[in-house]
């Protein structure tokens, strides 16, 4: 690691798919909203909210731009989980008399799968599909699944461990046909690759800033107007903000800054995905260089800036602490004493290998060049050094079948 | 979760690394724990034959720094003690030099597992019984 070292500051940030940095230009927009202009967006009599509305409703058409939605559509939020439970438990009160069915899939984000467990113990139905080995899932399946009770089908933009983009034109096109709503939890999605809610068939759209270099605390839910008309029960009562649908004061400041990352995300997604996929591309290549390592996920249908790698014959937690000047996420696929395994990678089929362990990485438009070498250096290192102390990986080079040895587990 | 300097240490440096004959009659080897549970050692001792001393001690783990730190410490201790007094060596003891913390303590009974298995083994070898374990681990 002696050649990058000296270059980058360490720990190195790969952990974009959690948050990203607030965008410098983002933030020096935010900052007049907390002091000079102070005003509630809600007060209709004097300037101070009127200064507060119009800057609100700069944010409102910056974002509606970006995913190609009006400025009506956009319903702020404190972030994308709010947004997923508006969407769900919004749908499940205002449609009762429709039905009670719901269709997800097992590898939705928690606050998805989390919500949908909720209203079934209100009475919804939910059926949750499965996903093949490359983390997609099966349209006959998806069409199968709907009944004439099925009031929405939620189902990811793209996944937050993997980064695999569903066929979101195919799943609209089947819940229009069956004139059931559709909702997608578009939180790793919008502001990295092109989402457009009219060309892709979107009824109801979650998001968030602070994945898109925003601040965290604001997010947004997308509520067509047109085509049909949707709307959604209040979960949150009060003022009336946000046509009903979601009252408090707007959080004004991190609307700004929401508004300015979805401008320069729109006007930059080109070079930054070329830069940053070039970048994800060359890691990509250089750790599968590893024996015995292998992508998770659709290598076709993903995100540009995400990669997760499992390393067979190493164990998690060694490998966390080996590289520990990275700062990455990691889910064991098999059970470990402190790392819990994930259920992303085992929907994918990855609990049938008997030992593993999986990184993901997310870039993001500050990762540099020499940052990808380090890592790169870096995680070979602490691989190759595991499996020299690794029992496992011997016995694999021996040719023994590590699946026919009684284990003596305590 | 903060490791303790000489976790760290047995982690970055990890002494006898590495594989004895398992089938020479001079070697015990343990094999301990299951990729299931996220630990497996492997702990070999090699014993001079004319004065039961264990001249040589090899590991190697798949786990947590903490198994890696239990599993390389144990190695050091081994050599130089006789067959009897390496039955001594009690987990706590591997406990308290690594500063491991309550969670970890199941990798320092994984170590002393693989030292009594390997002892075992290489007393299978000689003919002698294997020596049951009466301690009761919680």
């Amino acid at each position: 690691m002696s050649t990058a070292q000296g270059k980058v500051k360490l720990p190195i940030y790969l952990d974009n798919s959690s948050t990203t940095p607030v965008d410098p230009r983002v933030l020096e927009t935010m900052v007049p909203y907390f002091t000079n202009v102070f005003g509630n967006a809600a007060s209709r009599n004097h300037s101070f909210g009127w200064s507060a509305e119009d800057a609100v409703d700069t944010a409102r058409d910056q974002i509606a731009s970006l995913i190609g939605s009006s400025a009506k559509e956009i319903i702020f939020t404190s972030g994308a989980t709010e947004s997923n439970n508006l969407a769900i438990k919004g749908v499940f009160e205002m449609y009762a008399q429709n039905g009670n069915h719901i269709i997800s899939v097992e590898t939705e984000h928690k606050a998805v799968i989390d919500t949908c467990l909720h209203v079934e113990k209100l009475g919804a139905e939910i059926t949750f599909l499965k996903v093949n080995e490359k983390g997609l899932i099966n349209l006959d399946e998806l069409k199968a699944a709907i009944k004439p009770n099925t009031i929405l089908i939620s189902i990811m933009y793209a996944n937050n461990e993997i980064g695999v983009i569903q066929p979101i034109r195919e799943i609209a096109e089947i819940a229009k046909q069956a004139g059931v709503l559709f909702h997608t939890d578009a939180t790793q999605a919008v502001g990295k690759i092109p989402v457009d809610v009219i060309a892709d068939g979107i009824h109801l759209m979650s998001f968030t800033a602070h994945k898109m270099y925003g601040p965290k605390g604001v997010g947004a839910l997308y509520v067509r107007r047109k085509n049909p008309r949707v709307k959604v029960t209040a979960q949150i009562d009060g003022g009336g903000h946000e046509r009903g649908m979601r009252s408090g004061t707007l959080n004004v400041p991190g609307i700004v800054g929401f508004g300015k990352a979805a401008e320069l995300c729109e006007q930059d997604m080109e070079k930054d995905t070329a830069r940053v996929g070039a970048l994800r591309d060359r890691l990509e290549a250089e750790l599968t260089t590893i024996e015995e390592s292998y992508v998770n996920g659709s290598i076709e249908h993903r995100l540009p800036h995400v990669a997760n790698i499992s390393f067979t014959y190493v164990e998690g937690e060694g490998l966390m602490m080996g590289v520990k000047d990275l700062a990455v996420s990691s889910g064991s696929a098999c059970t470990s004493a402190s790392l819990e395994p994930s259920y992303v990678l085992k929907a994918l089929g990855l609990d049938d290998e008997l030992a593993h362990s999986s990184l993901r990485f997310g870039l993001s438009r500050f990762t540099t060049d020499e940052e990808i070498d380090f890592a790169i250096e870096c995680v070979k290192t602490a691989v190759y050094k595991l499996r020299d102390m690794s029992p496992l990986w011997e016995m694999f080079k021996d040719g023994i079948d590590l699946k026919k040895i009684e284990w003596q587990e305590h | 979760m903060a490791y303790s300097e000489k976790v760290i240490d047995h982690y970055s440096n990890p002494r006898n690394i590495g594989t004895l004959n398992k089938e020479s009659k001079t070697v015990g080897t343990g094999l301990v724990g299951a990729p299931e549970c996220g630990d497996v050692m492997r702990l070999q001792i090699e014993v001079e034959e004319a004065t039961g001393l264990i001249k040589d001690a090899k590991f190697k783990t798949f786990g947590c720094g903490s198994a890696i730190a239990s599993s390389s410490l144990a190695t050091e201790w081994l050599k130089g003690k006789t067959v009897d007094e390496a039955l001594t060596i009690d987990n706590m003891d591997i406990v308290e030099e690594l500063a491991l913390p309550p969670v970890k303590i199941h990798c320092s009974v994984l170590a002393e597992d693989a030292i009594r298995t390997a002892i075992n083994d290489y007393r299978i070898k000689q003919g002698l019984e294997p020596i049951e374990s009466d301690k009761k681990h919680y």
